[in-house]
């Protein structure tokens, strides 16, 4: 559990970050989302001692990060950002290896962990391993951005707007890799974006940041459905809110049990957004529905979106 | 069939070459080192057997030039001028001593024009060649080792004894060899300290941007005196530094001598060392340090393993400056009595004998080519290492 209790944090006498609380449970994805200069990344990057605070505490797991040497609580919390940083010098291997060599991890175990990592990024390690950083694509030095940064199997992983400057079809399949890995892990992540369909997609909880402080706190439809201002309404819901409730809900939640359709079933985790595509493209108001183990659960119509 | 010429860096050197040849002199015959000689071209000093290997490699030079782009036309290329630059040596070395043998003992033979046009025209061929041929760092030392090699066989075989400037050497055999020693000492010295002062200011101007300002402007004014007058203004204040402190004059330190000299070549050597410094280090991806940082790695850590090896290439292009320009400027650290290659320069000039000026010069030259070899070389080796 991260706890940020009242921080402020002020360049040249104005507050950068006002008076900021906010607590992230252990496990959860929590996305700071604003447009540029509402202090996400300031508060992001207190969190693990980059920027210093003027005033408030933060914790993780009930232990305030300034009781601690800063470079020790750093290799114990993964950091990737947009620009990715990796050392061009060093292969993808030295690279991953990074924070388990400064923790003095034994060469065998920080070997296996490279070769974990990169399988589990799906980059072949005898591919991958020796290759240098420019000889790689930006989706897979992102990839190997992100892997070094879970290097040391952190239970936190802060990420700077780490998708933000790569074309929109890696960015869609890093943000998918990214929920496998979120899933699969079980890390608490702290992610800021000014993207609001990223955090639509991969929070567990929003945190719209504005001039400093959180305009609103909550889940990616709680957000979207009782916006608590004007500017978070505008904010999140910019070009077409029904668009984006699709989005984040689920066929699950309009789900016909029982009822049957003809054509190829849509799994029952898909976003509306995806079902009302699979029917324009089909031509049809009707989808059978099925379940993760493959078991038909009913169907959806047309009318179910708007109910 | 139209013909094209698709190598214009060899066609100009071949007509270049080609024109020296026939309008200039290859060696000259004076009857003593302080007269002028008489120019005599090519083909009356070296023999016949000598002008048509010039001719026949000339020519193939000459076809390389229009051959389509090849690495065997390359290669060619390569050959043929590497051979050329060793018959224009031997022919300097047959005809000096075919010229000396019905000559009076005083009688000089000295190198003309059309070789010296002609040597360098090879030499810029073969650079032209490994250039197209993108040869790495090994092809290209051993290009040099076996011109080298060639070049020593011939004159350990004795082959260049009649030529004035070996003749001025025997003179001075033993002065040489301690100038060219302390020559090297002064650029030694004063490199070292060029890199012990300007590393660490360098790293300083980066941390400290404040410090950018003051500290270029001083070392841009230090670099526009004129070395000559550099070398004179130090001779009052260490005069008068020994003259209060006196056992400073037991370690050797005056107003004259190597004392200034190194000063002089520090001050001068400073510029470019921090500049490079500062550049290198600022030219750094601060992503990679941003990244390095976030994943706590400490301020040496991060200084050792990431800012240093990646300004490693912008660092040694610095050191490269600063080596072959000390062996420059310590030429005229001899005027105020440090010694070194300057001494043959300026006693040259005085006795207008130019072969001993060359006796100068040229190892002076050479020094400053193998300096900048060597540290291309390690450059290249430690590009492989950290290959970015």
């Amino acid at each position: 559990m991260i706890e940020i209790i009242n921080v402020t944090k002020r360049y040249a006498g104005r507050s950068v970050v006002d008076g900021l609380s906010l607590t992230i449970p252990t496990g959860g994805f929590c996305v700071l989302l604003g447009s540029s200069g509402c202090g996400k990344s300031t508060t992001l990057k207190m969190i693990n001692r980059l920027i210093a605070t003027d005033s408030g505490t933060v914790r993780i797991a009930g232990e305030d990060v300034n009781s601690m040497p800063a470079e020790v609580l750093r290799r114990r919390i993964g950091y990737a950002i947009q620009a990715i940083g990796l050392f061009p010098h060093w292969t993808v291997d030295d690279n991953i290896a990074t924070v388990p060599r400064l923790l003095k991890w034994q060469q065998a175990r920080i070997r296996d962990r490279v070769t974990e990592l990169l399988e589990l990024f799906r980059l072949d390690p005898v591919i991958y391993r020796s290759k240098y950083p420019h000889q790689l694509s930006g989706g897979e030095q992102q990839r190997v951005g992100v892997a070094r940064a879970l290097a040391a199997d952190p239970e936190l992983l802060l990420m700077d707007e780490p998708f933000a400057a790569v074309d929109p079809i890696t960015r869609d399949a890093l943000q998918a890799e990214l929920a496998r890995i979120h899933g699969a892990t079980n890390k608490t992540i702290v992610f800021v974006t000014h993207d609001v369909e990223e955090a639509l997609r991969l929070a567990t909880q929003i945190a719209i940041m504005h001039e400093g402080r959180i305009a609103q706190l909550g889940q990616p439809l709680e957000i979207l459905e009782n916006p608590a201002s004007d500017f978070v309404c505008d904010f999140v819901s910019g070009q077409g809110l029904g668009l984006r409730l699709l989005s984040v809900r689920k066929v699950a939640d309009r789900l016909r049990a029982g009822e049957t359709a003809e054509g190829e079933p849509v799994p029952v985790e898909t976003s509306l957004r995806e079902a009302l595509s699979e029917m324009i493209t089909r031509r049809t108001n009707r989808l059978p529905v099925q379940g993760p183990d493959g078991r038909d659960l009913g169907a959806i119509t047309l009318t179910d979106f708007v109910r | 069939m139209s013909v094209a010429i698709h190598n214009q860096v060899l066609f100009a050197l071949v007509i270049v070459g080609g024109v020296a040849v026939v309008a200039s002199g290859f060696v000259s015959l004076a009857p003593n080192r302080l007269m002028s000689g008489n120019a005599i071209p090519l083909w009356e000093a070296g023999g016949s057997s000598a002008s048509i290997a010039v001719a026949v490699l000339g020519a193939i030079l000459l076809a390389a030039c229009f051959a389509v782009p090849s690495q065997a036309a390359c290669y060619a290329a390569l050959v043929s001028a590497g051979l050329l630059l060793m018959v224009v040596f031997a022919a300097a070395g047959q005809s000096s001593s075919s010229l000396m043998a019905g000559a009076k003992p005083a009688a000089r033979v000295s190198l003309g024009p059309a070789f010296w046009i002609l040597a360098a025209c090879a030499i810029l061929a073969m650079t032209d060649a490994l250039q197209r041929l993108a040869a790495g760092i090994g092809a290209r030392v051993l290009v040099v080792i076996s011109i080298a090699s060639g070049i020593g066989l011939l004159a350990a075989g004795g082959a260049f004894d009649a030529l004035s400037i070996v003749r001025e050497y025997r003179t001075h055999r033993q002065v040489f060899v301690n100038a060219l020693v302390r020559h090297m000492m002064l650029v030694g010295i004063s490199v070292a300290g060029a890199v012990a002062i300007g590393f660490p200011l360098g790293v300083a101007v980066v941390r400290r941007p404040r410090l950018q300002g003051p500290v270029f402007t001083i070392l841009n004014i230090l670099q526009t005196i004129p070395s000559i007058a550099l070398f004179g203004l130090l001779i009052v204040p260490l005069s008068a530094l020994v003259a209060a402190v006196p056992w400073l004059a037991t370690l050797g330190i005056g107003g004259i001598g190597v004392t200034p000299a190194i000063i002089a070549l520090v001050l001068y050597a400073l510029l470019p060392a921090v500049r490079n410094t500062s550049a290198g280090l600022a030219g750094v991806d601060r992503a990679a340090i941003d990244a390095g940082r976030g994943m706590g790695l400490n301020r040496r850590q991060i200084f050792w393993q990431l800012e240093l090896p990646l300004a490693l290439p912008v660092l040694l292009a610095g050191l490269r400056i600063v080596t072959v320009q000390a062996v420059g400027l310590a030429v005229v650290a001899a005027l105020i009595g440090a010694g070194g290659l300057g001494t043959f320069v300026f006693d040259g000039l005085g006795q207008y004998a130019v072969d001993l000026v060359l006796l100068g010069a040229l190892p002076a030259i050479l020094l400053a080519l193998v300096a900048d070899f060597v540290i291309q070389i390690v450059s290249a080796l430690l590009r492989q290492r950290f290959a970015p």
